[in-house]
């Protein structure tokens, strides 16, 4: 069993497989042969890849001249299951597809849900000011990981330490609010799935300073530094033409000077009601992507302290929509065996109200119908404009469930962005589309 | 024994609650009437005017929930999706992703292929929708029209089966390269295994008896 | 039981295998070995989905770091790790590039499926997910959970580390092998189980 380079025959040449130790012998083999062609394998595990992402790159000394994504490594049939599912165990699902910003799932899947259903204006205003609330800490924890494993592949590795510590605090509300701390299945059609406990609020306050106070860390530390900047300024090139034609939106687009941003544009959730800047960059390059992250971490605190302050005013307010024919019925709450249905609830559909009893049985087991028609409902994800495609044949369970994936969208602009620069330019430019590859191959 | 209709006793699928009987008609939306409300007249009158064989080309207007709907004849899908992008009043620049819906029952039509578009300039969105029987599924590719759709093309083809003519490079995207089928159809089967339990095996989602 | 007892006899003639007593001096080699063993286990970059978010958070955030087991290291080349941490699910096309990596490993190695996709392909009971990362490659411990907590990933690898102080070698491990074989040909399949006394 050697533990040098291999190589074996193919109908498409030489296959060479590279253990260590021996690129001496792998260079001068393939000096000597006549093929001129170099493809190398950036395969579906590898530590700078950001997921099961596999990168063909086919080189010339250092220098990309073609570059081929390969994924499907994750595809999970997450939309085809939703087809035997319930419209509300949906959510379960969907929430998985882009597992760093699950919220935003779940609102643009629930959002849809509601437009089927014909209640958008239903939505009670508490539910509607705690998704934002929830959405916008989600912005600033998938920031975090898009900066701290950005910053890991490009060699940086305390940037990931402080990114992930920040995430952990976030998370630690997230476990607050609705019990998990990702894939949480807390927005569900027709509001959120429980109210918000005693304490957050204030708790939240005090985490919007702690955060101001500490995202300095990692800018003290990445703007400005000259490595950083030699390392990302004028890498990953993508003009706005090429961002258009591709469908390419999120701080890639803002990151050519174009403010599209949905929560300005088409607000959805009360976005208008909320002070909030757009983030752009005029740079198209890496580090203008980087610095627009940065940014709207800041802009993210912003809005989840007006959100507070909201919901200061909107004490003891309903959180789900009051037709109780599609309104999730139990208030959850922990109880001796983890949580579930609140004393309260079952004292009521037990003792007090026949109707509860059977709204209960009937939501849970077979669902509420939705009436048949199609909906497309964006907004704007961390990496771009999440959307969701929802047809209803008017029955219990969806009839399909498409979701246009930022990242999938995202992830094609690679080739153009990496054709004709070096092998670690590549790390770079997909680190700054920020792919989740649960989102693009779902 | 003379057969014995009614009351209980287990007939046919041994579903007792009478809900056996319920007929839902199948789905189809219904062409809409001027005027459509919002910014839906300006775009499909300007629409019109730019690209003149619009009765022809159009099937069907559909406004339902806020939102436009164009059912396209799949042949004249390149050329109005060009229209569409190239004029002033409609600039409609970003094509969102392609969409793949299966209906089954609608024959001769079964495929859809539904494009989301997006246009910035004016702020708007619209949706296209052509078809496609199972016996031909050629769709005209748009790649050359919005270059963003060459990876969802290329998805709608492996999961659905819908070729897309005029791709650069038509192959299997999520699926591995090999895989057999065209697996979000309505007729192949969600492919799970029964879960075993000590005791009892429960069948998988698409096998058990559940509400529809 | 299946990894701990997974026969690696083909491929460890070199090295400390080998040389292995019998007898109670085997005894004390298994636990001077098994000691030094799981005190510096690598694991192996191998993060699929959303468990894999944990796993980072296991690795870096300050509450729950596994530096203070020498696991901090996550190495990406699989000839260097000890440990696959399977996060996330696998899917169909993924499987093969999971066997490879890990026939890639060097023995002696060991897996954990973390999550309810490793294990038992969790939600997705359908046709693009393995059901079960245990029908590829032999796993030593499940570790359910969606996503399991840091806490739990670190429960699982320090029960992982007994089970790996406890290994028998040489002969004792041949025995064992064959043990687990036997009692697994034997065994009944989990849905005939009888329940309540009942017959299945």
């Amino acid at each position: 069993m050697s533990t040098f380079a291999s190589s074996r025959e193919t109908t498409e040449g030489t296959i060479y497989s590279v253990t260590g130790g021996d690129w001496d012998q792998v260079a001068s083999e393939i000096g000597s042969a006549k093929e001129e062609r170099v493809v190398v394998n950036m395969g579906p595990q590898h530590p700078s890849t950001h997921g099961v992402l596999r990168l063909m790159l086919e080189l010339e000394g250092e220098t990309i001249t073609e570059l081929r994504c390969g994924i499907g490594y994750l595809h999970t049939g997450i939309e085809k299951n939703t087809e035997f599912r319930t419209w509300t165990q949906g959510v379960t699902f969907v929430t998985r597809m882009d597992y760093l910003s699950p919220l935003f799932n779940e609102t643009t899947y629930c959002l849809g849900v509601e437009k089927l259903l014909g209640i958008t204006n239903d939505v009670p205003e508490r539910a509607s000011v705690i998704r934002v609330m929830m959405m916008e800490l989600n912005r600033i924890s998938s920031h975090m990981v898009a900066l701290g494993t950005g910053a890991l592949e490009l060699g940086a590795i305390t940037p990931m330490f402080f990114a992930f510590r920040e995430r952990e605090k976030v998370l630690d509300v997230f476990e607050k609010v609705s019990g998990l701390r990702m894939n949480m299945a807390y927005i569900r059609p027709g509001g959120v799935s429980q109210d918000l406990p005693e304490g957050t609020v204030s708790g939240i306050r005090e985490l919007i300073k702690d955060l101001r106070k500490n995202f300095k860390d990692n800018a003290k530390l990445l703007i400005g530094n000259s490595i950083w900047i030699k390392r990302t300024k004028g890498v990953g090139y993508l003009d706005l033409a090429g961002c258009i034609t591709l469908g390419v939106t999120g701080p890639v687009l803002r990151s050519t000077g174009m403010p599209w941003d949905l929560r300005k544009t088409q607000p959805y959730c009360g976005y208008e009601n909320y002070d909030f800047d757009v983030i752009t960059a005029d740079t198209c390059d890496v580090y203008g992507r980087f610095l627009i992250r940065m940014q709207e971490l800041e802009q993210s605190l912003r809005i989840i302290e007006q959100c507070c302050d909201k919901l200061d005013k909107l004490e003891g307010a309903p959180v789900m929509v009051a037709d109780k024919k599609i309104a999730w019925p139990a208030q959850l709450s922990l109880g001796g065996d983890g949580l579930g249905n609140s004393l309260d609830h079952i004292r009521q559909i037990m003792g007090t109200s026949m109707e509860a009893l059977i709204h209960h049985f009937k939501i849970v087991t077979e669902g509420f119908r939705v009436p048949a028609g199609q909906v497309y409902t964006p907004v704007e994800s961390p990496r771009g404009e999440l959307g969701a495609h929802l047809v209803s044949d008017g029955g219990t369970r969806p009839y399909r469930v498409h979701f246009r994936a930022p990242s999938f969208s995202n992830l094609q602009s690679t080739s153009a962005m990496c054709e004709g620069s070096l092998i670690a330019d590549v790390v770079a430019a997909v680190a700054s589309i920020d792919p989740v590859m649960g989102d693009v191959d779902r | 024994m003379s057969e014995q209709k009614g009351s209980f006793g287990i007939q046919g699928t041994g579903d007792t609650s009478g809900y056996g009987g319920l007929v839902r008609s199948s789905f189809s939306p219904t062409s809409a009437q001027k005027p459509y409300g919002s910014y839906f007249d300006e775009v499909t009158d300007e629409l019109e005017r730019a690209f003149p064989e619009f009765n022809d080309a159009i099937e069907k207007v559909v406004v339902d929930r806020g939102e436009l709907t164009l059912h396209i004849k799949r042949q004249r899908l390149f050329d109005v999706a060009k229209t569409l992008r190239d004029t002033e009043t409609l600039r409609f620049e970003v094509c969102l992703g392609v969409s793949g819906v299966h209906y089954p029952e609608d024959s001769q039509r079964e495929l859809h292929a539904v494009y989301e578009l997006l246009s910035m300039t004016h702020n708007r969105r619209m949706r296209l929708e052509v078809s496609a029987p199972e016996s031909d599924p050629h769709i005209p590719s748009l790649v050359e029209v919005w270059a963003g759709t060459n990876w969802h093309e290329r998805e709608a083809y492996d999961m659905f089966g819908i070729i897309f003519d005029g791709h650069p490079a038509l192959t299997r995207i999520l699926m591995p390269d090999d895989w057999p089928g065209h697996p979000q159809r309505k007729d192949y089967p969600l492919g799970g295994i029964a879960v075993e339990y000590v005791g009892a095996t429960i069948p998988s989602p698409d096998n058990r008896r559940s509400y529809r | 039981m299946s990894g701990a007892a997974a026969d690696w006899n083909g491929i460890n003639k070199m090295g400390l295998e080998e040389k292995l007593p019998s007898g109670f001096l085997l005894t004390t080699v298994e636990k001077l070995a098994g000691y030094m063993r799981k005190n510096s286990l690598w694991p192996a970059t191998f993060g699929l989905a959303c468990c894999a978010i944990e796993m980072m958070a296991i690795g870096s955030a300050g509450k729950y770091d596994i530096s203070r087991f020498g696991m901090e290291v996550f190495r990406a080349s699989p000839r260097q790790a000890d440990l696959m941490i399977v996060a996330g699910r696998v899917s169909n096309k993924m499987a093969p590039v999971v066997r490879q990596i890990y026939d890639q490993m060097a023995a002696p190695k060991w897996v954990l499926s973390m999550g309810a996709c490793a294990s038992s392909g969790g939600m997705f009971n359908n046709y693009a997910i393995v059901q079960g990362v245990d029908h590829i490659i032999p796993v030593d411990i499940y570790l359910p959970g969606c996503p399991p907590r840091p806490e739990m990933l670190m429960d699982a690898i320090l029960k992982l580390h007994e089970q790996i102080g406890n290994e028998k070698l040489g002969v004792n491990r041949a025995k064992i092998v064959k043990e687990v074989e036997a009692s697994a040909i034997a065994a009944t399949p989990i849905h005939q189980i009888p329940v309540f006394g009942k017959q299945g």
